[in-house]
């Protein structure tokens, strides 16, 4: 054991060669993900067996559920909640929140980690008119989401929930947002990172603090406003 | 009979890094298919429980490999899968490869290339995935293209596993190489040719039959 082998040190090449290539990717990945998204997302949106979203062929969406399997709410079963620190509480119906004035727009979701899924057509409510008509009081500070998986919740500063591209989402895509989006009824705010936009919403509760939510406890930024 | 004897292939101490590295490795591959998929993850819901032990498995996983820089046999075996000589690159390109004409040591060629390759890969991992979990380290284009590289890499790298798994699997004696530590000279000879005789020069216990 004591002669060394015989050959080229490329193991320690390859090695050192594969982490320079990791660190390039770091830097331009964003470009190049954008370049190939580009490419494939059209292709993905086709696919109906979503064998695509297997592997990281462009931007693809990932699901994410903190509790075990959520039982789906349907147009029967579904109810939000306004309440909290307001004048009028109240509780929609999805027809009742059907019938209110929906706002649309284009706009790229983007995870906090980094993923990203970008152009996706959105509509719904805006959060600011649901205030609005429930009236929050003078002391009333944030707004708390909570969802009907029973765990899910987070919070917004009250001017941060009023913003224009805040909306209870109803429809995704041009159809109705999917139970594995977070439908029938679920948040998208559009200037945040997507831990701010609750899926499966059942309750806006107005508060006197802004308290963390869930991946807030866990470590994200309470203030999860996109500012790069 | 020469082909009763055995030789030492595996150290108890590489045998350990082995296992611990596969049972680390599977609960990253595992996690990473429940966490990428989404109707794996609609299934099994609590991302923070499997993002966890994801991220705690992942940081774990090089740990072994360098502990096992402590034993000397790992350092040599290290140095060997390290080395490339123009007889890998033959059996690399040939298509007789495995019919003993190559002499091939304790490690061939493709054994090598996996080893680098899963070395590389671990390397890229890791540090991509210390951008993607400290959110707070890079700004959010960088952690973008962390994303990227992690993704495209895992792949690459459930990819190799699942090869290096397959050709275990056609190979009992190599299997039990790993398993006990010990192989036939037979299975030694014909795999591993140079490596048997540098074995049997070393020792002299072991009488060179013809091939």
């Amino acid at each position: 054991m004591a002669a060394s082998p015989e050959g080229a040190p490329v193991g320690r090449r390859v090695v050192l060669g594969l982490l320079g290539l990791g660190a390039v990717g770091v830097v331009t990945g964003s470009k190049v993900q954008a370049g190939l998204s580009d490419l494939l997302t059209p292709l993905q949106l086709r696919d109906p067996t979503g064998l695509t979203g297997l592997v990281p062929l462009g931007d693809t969406w990932r699901y994410y559920s903190v509790t075990g399997a959520v039982t789906p709410r349907d147009a029967a079963s579904y109810a939000l909640g306004i309440s909290g620190l307001v004048d009028h509480p109240a509780t929609y119906s999805l027809a009742d929140l059907k019938a209110l004035p929906q706002t649309s727009f284009t706009d790229t979701f983007q995870c906090v980690t980094g993923w990203r899924v970008p152009e996706v057509p959105w509509s719904g409510v805006r959060v600011a008119d649901l205030l609005a008509t429930a009236t929050p009081a003078a002391d009333a500070v944030g707004v708390r989401f909570g969802s009907f998986d029973g765990t899910y919740s987070v919070n917004m500063t009250l001017e941060q929930a009023r913003r224009d591209d805040v909306i209870v989402a109803l429809a995704m895509y041009g159809k109705p947002v999917t139970h594995a989006h977070g439908g029938p009824v679920r948040i998208y705010s559009g200037s945040m990172y997507g831990y701010k936009s609750t899926k499966w919403l059942s309750r806006i509760e107005v508060t006197p603090d802004n308290r963390p939510g869930y991946w807030e406890d866990r470590g994200y930024p309470l203030n999860g406003i996109i500012d790069e | 009979m020469s082909d009763a004897l055995e030789l030492a292939r595996f150290t108890r101490a590489e045998r350990a890094v082995h296992l611990l590295v596969a049972i680390l490795m599977v609960s990253c591959l595992v996690t990473a298919a429940i966490l990428y998929n989404g109707s794996l993850m609609l299934m099994v819901g609590h991302r923070h429980v499997v993002e966890t032990v994801h991220v705690w498995s992942g940081l774990a996983l090089p740990i072994p490999m360098v502990a096992g820089l402590a034993s000397a046999a790992y350092r040599f075996d290290v140095r060997r899968l390290n080395r490339f000589t123009p007889s890998d690159w033959t059996w690399l390109r040939s298509r007789s490869r495995r019919d003993g004409t190559i002499r091939v040591g304790k490690f061939n060629a493709g054994q090598k290339v996996n080893a680098w390759l899963v070395a590389g890969s671990t390397g890229v991992l890791l540090g991509t995935g210390v951008l993607m979990y400290w959110t707070g380290l890079v700004r959010l284009a960088f952690r973008s293209g962390a994303t990227f590289v992690h993704d495209w890499s895992a792949l690459a790298l459930g990819l190799l596993v699942i090869g290096h798994i397959v050709y275990a699997f056609r190979d009992p004696e190599a299997r039990r190489g790993m398993r006990t530590g010990r192989v036939t000279a037979r299975w030694a000879r014909a795999e591993h040719t140079a490596w048997a005789d540098e074995i049997a020069d070393a020792e002299g216990d072991y009488r060179r039959a013809a091939p």
